[in-house]
């Protein structure tokens, strides 16, 4: 299905980091009007019977919102399912850490909203470098998610006449977020997970929890199944199936500082690139605005406060970089710079991420910060209650954002409900993924990918709520129709275990675990992650520039050469045994690294989250360029000792105007 | 802060486990006990030492990964998580002691790990609606009221962690079991297998090896979520109703 691209035989080296290959031409999106596209795509797929069904096979690997979706509606409809997780229970994917909401086109406010505004906001919020085909059918299927999720009992919020309540979130004029208090995420994952459980009751689906894909097997060009690593034996074990699915979410933990989990990584979906699959957009990471600041060295992980959070808090810094140590409830009105309200009058508290994040930190880097100074630096800003609490009372705001100020006081010590509290940017989810077309299969065939994990909905920048609406409207809408499709010309001839293909998969990974263990080094794998962590965060985070990302890549081929002479990981290969665990996923990581700076180094714009020092407008917002970058940036593994192949898809807007983004 | 720890550490499932005690200074009072625990481990692994394994993954109290006994209580002194739990709940000095989970129905794995599939097989006998994709109605088609929509949710926001079980004399998983019951006994959407649904997950709770409920209460206590003891009275009533063969329109 997929076209296969050539690489350019062109040797000279772009820019001295990376080569150029045939662009991609075909995202395989059915023509005619936006609004029919999808239905003629279902349409004009192939169907499998249900007698055949039973016959097929797919992996699933992750059981977030995305792969535990897919699994309990493959597994429904008769297809066998294998899923992975790492995790001891599928219950436990990183999905369940979601606070604020998930989106949809429902209306049920009456206040405007419909499908198409959805498109449209969610096209002009990732800063118009995402697929419109994709993007559109994403609004569509919106709404049926919301129907599925009910239904299975998920407990939103309601109002007293008993009908589902509703929020809005930043970057959107209309209130189309349905929300279960601070744990949408939690709520929404229990479902699809309680959904995915009744099938592996049924006999439908076959779980592995506590296990570890570290390879992809692919046989006569098709992806046909995975080696894994049963992580309490240590037993490396093969699975084959007619279709691979990722559905292993995002790789915002390259940064070691985020809000993502301990154990998120890009294991799965690397181990893919490198054997065929492209790799897009990497350097497209999202940047939270309102996460507890740092408080030292200590620390394994950020904290998010829901993004929700901004409907009634009141972002500010003192006027003057003297009061930054004042008691903020001691300075007047007239010395508080409500900053987004004054330079954002339209959209005020609730613009876009990328903005309220460089904002904040615009306001920190002037020395208007607050808080403890971490490396010499307060960086921080107040989001202040004190006027929600006097409009609507103390029991109103505990009652709708109870856990999330417990959870501040929990990690600070401070007590929202009296002092405002802090916030400042993290690093929250990653836009970049697999490259996939419109039936979210990659570049190798029978490899489909699905939620954080690939990359085409969000653009540059990712609306808050859409997260969550992704992963459940490709798992139990999308997916199910597109693979169907290809599983239709199924099954495949069955693949001995001792083909040269799985042998060779399971060798290579025997091997990396055997090198792991024999370095014997000085060093623990958490120490890399952190070195890592540190030059993707100053060099690859909220601001880039030409000069720091060079620096970035000539220190993390040093640091991944360090790696691999001087890493220290005890213990054996057989049972459990963590620090081998993430000596892979941080081996991973270290190859991702550079490329997310390649790919951040080449794109000399600035664009959603992504803001290059050298292109900005004067008064110092993010400039686009359209007319160079207006492509997805698609990377071809070159092998260990080749550079990355570019191939670009061009971004083609037929139903949206492409415009400058104003939120004044 | 300085600290003297006395940790479980067990090879694997079928060895003998035994306490170690380890010194550790620096530990800084924002720091969470898992943070702790990490830093512990950096030590271990600089002398050559094999770190102590513990579960965990979000970090942030919701995924119920993470949970080891801590002087003896669940979780530790304060209701929350291990990952929530923070240092300064502790005092220059301090000994601390820490254990995995202790059930039957939760076998060690390795150290601090324990195997909480159990709950996974509870919710397999029927903690589900049963409900295929793509054939709901719409949402707004049946209102819940309010209150039965905030106390479906209030149990729903079990995160399985498992310290109701591990606080139990009797190692009971009842409050796990009953929050699953409530949160779907109390919507609509729930009725039509409640009966079903509370004999089958009763069956599979004994079946695992989980004790049987002498309301002591300890379970609520343990609880990082706060769930309260009344989801075990209504897993009671609906049993009793369901063994009757009794029905919930009433
Ligand atoms: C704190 C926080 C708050 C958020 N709030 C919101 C919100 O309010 N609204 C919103 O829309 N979005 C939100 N997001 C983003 C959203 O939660 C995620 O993007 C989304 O849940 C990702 O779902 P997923 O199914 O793609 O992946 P995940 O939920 O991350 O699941 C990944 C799965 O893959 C498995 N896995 C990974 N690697 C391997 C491997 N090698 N082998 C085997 N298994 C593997 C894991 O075990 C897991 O099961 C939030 C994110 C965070 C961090
Ligand atoms: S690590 Fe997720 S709850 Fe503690």
């Amino acid at each position: 299905m997929t076209d296969t691209v050539t690489r350019s035989n062109d040797t000279e080296l772009v820019d001295g980091i990376y080569l150029e290959g045939d662009p991609i031409s075909d995202s395989h999106a059915p023509g005619g009007d936006i609004a029919e596209m999808w239905t003629n795509r279902k349409f004009e797929g192939a169907l499998v019977n249900p007698a055949n069904r039973r016959k097929l096979s797919i992996i699933i690997v992750g059981t977030g919102l995305a792969g535990a979706s897919a699994g309990a509606t493959l597994g429904e409809a008769g297809y066998h399912v294998k899923s992975f997780c790492y995790q001891d229970s599928p219950r436990r994917a990183h999905s369940i850490a979601a606070q604020g909401g998930i989106n949809a086109a429902k209306n049920y406010k009456g206040d405007g909203d419909s499908i198409h505004r959805l498109f449209y906001d969610t096209v002009k919020g990732g800063d118009y470098r995402s697929r419109e085909t994709n993007v559109y059918r994403l609004a569509e299927v919106s709404v049926d998610i919301i129907d599925q999720c009910v239904a299975q009992g998920v407990p939103f919020a309601r109002d007293y006449g008993g009908l589902l309540d509703n929020r809005s979130f930043g970057g959107v004029q209309v209130s189309r977020t349905f929300y279960a208090r601070g744990q949408t995420g939690q709520q929404l994952l229990i479902g699809a997970y309680q959904a995915l459980e009744r099938q592996i009751a049924a006999g439908t689906v076959e779980m592995y929890s506590r296990h570890e894909m570290l390879e992809l097997v692919v046989v006569d060009g098709k992806a046909r199944g995975i080696i894994a690593r049963d992580l309490v034996t240590g037993k490396i074990e093969t699975h084959m199936a007619d279709a691979v699915v990722l559905a292993s979410g995002g790789y915002g933990n390259v940064f070691f500082l985020s809000t993502n989990a301990m154990g998120s990584n890009v294991t799965a979906n690397w181990r893919a690139h490198r054997k065929g699959a492209y790799f897009a957009n990497p350097c497209y990471t999202q940047i939270h605005p309102t996460c507890i600041p740092q408080s030292g060295d200590h620390q394994s992980k950020l904290t998010l406060m829901s993004e929700s959070l901004r409907n009634d808090g009141r972002i500010w810094v003192p006027k003057k970089a003297e009061d930054c140590d004042k008691d903020p409830r001691e300075l007047a009105e007239e010395d508080r710079d409500y900053y987004l309200e004054r330079i954002y009058p339209s959209f005020g508290n609730l613009v876009p991420r990328d903005i309220a994040s460089r904002q904040a930190k615009n306001m920190c880097d002037e020395g208007r910060g607050v808080g403890p100074a971490v490396d010499g630096v307060r960086r921080g800003v107040y989001l202040d209650f004190a006027a929600a609490i006097e409009r609507m009372g103390e029991d109103a705001v505990r009652s709708k954002y109870g856990n999330l100020f417990d959870m501040y006081e929990r990690i600070t010590g401070e007590n929202p409900y009296q002092v405002p509290m802090r916030i400042y940017p993290a690093v929250h989810y990653t836009m970049g993924g697999l490259w996939v077309d419109y039936d979210l299969q990659s570049t190798i065939p029978g490899l489909f990918v699905t939620g954080e994990a690939n990359f085409s909905d969000h653009g540059a920048n990712r609306l808050g709520a859409s997260a969550l609406m992704q992963g459940l409207a490709d798992g139990y809408f999308v997916l199910p129709n597109t693979i169907r499709d290809y599983l239709a010309a199924g099954p495949f001839e069955a693949v001995a275990e001792d083909a040269p293909e799985v042998v060779a998969a399971q060798e290579a990974v025997q091997s990396r675990v055997d090198q792991f263990l024999s370095i014997d080094g000085t060093r623990s794998v958490d120490s890399y992650h952190k070195a890592l962590g540190k030059i993707m965060w100053e060099k690859c985070g909220m601001e880039r520039s030409d000069e720091g990302l060079r620096e970035a890549i000539e220190e993390i081929r040093a640091l991944r050469t360090d790696f691999w002479s001087n890493v220290k990981v005890l213990g054996t290969a057989e049972g459990l045994n963590q620090s081998l665990e993430k000596a892979g996923r941080v081996a991973d990581f270290l190859e991702l690294g550079e490329l997310m700076c390649v790919d951040a180094l080449h794109r000399r714009e600035s664009c959603g989250g992504h803001f290059r020092a050298e292109s900005q407008t004067e008064d110092g917002e993010a400039l686009r360029h359209d007319d160079e970058f207006a492509y997805v940036a698609a990377w071809e593994w070159g092998g260990d000792d080749g550079a990355p192949v570019l191939h670009k898809e061009d971004l083609v807007y037929d139903f949206i105007e492409l415009k400058q983004r104003s939120y004044k | 802060m300085k600290l003297a720890l006395k940790i479980w550490r067990q090879d694997g499932p079928t060895d003998d486990g035994g306490m170690v005690r380890y010194d550790i200074d620096g530990v800084s009072e924002d720091s969470s006990f898992l943070e702790m625990l990490d830093l512990l481990n950096e030590q271990l692994i600089h002398s050559g030492e094999e770190p102590v394994a513990f579960d965990s993954d979000c970090r942030e109290g919701i995924c119920g990964a993470c949970g080891v006994v801590i002087n003896g209580e669940a979780h530790g002194p304060e209701r929350t998580t291990t990952c929530q739990l923070h240092m300064r709940s502790f005092n220059d000095g301090d000994e601390i002691v820490i254990e995995p989970w202790r059930a039957d129905a939760f076998p060690v794995i390795k150290d601090l790990c324990v195997d909480r599939s159990s709950f996974d097989r509870i919710i397999q006998a029927g903690g589900y609606v049963s409900v295929n994709t793509g054939s709901a109605p719409d949402a707004n088609a049946v209102p819940v009221p309010k209150e039965h929509a905030d106390r479906a949710f209030m149990a729903a926001e079990c995160i399985g962690c498992g310290a109701c079980v591990a606080a139990c004399p009797n190692a009971a998983a009842m409050l796990f079991t009953g929050a699953k019951v409530t949160h779907l006994g109390e919507l609509p959407q729930g009725q039509p297998e409640r009966s079903a649904r509370v004999l089958n997950m009763l069956d599979q709770h004994d079946a695992e090896g989980f004790g049987g409920c002498t309301n002591l209460g300890e379970c609520t206590r343990a609880c990082p979520k706060g769930i309260p003891l009344n989801v075990i009275s209504q897993l009671n009533a609906d049993y009793r109703r369901a063994g009757y063969g009794g029905s919930f329109d009433d």
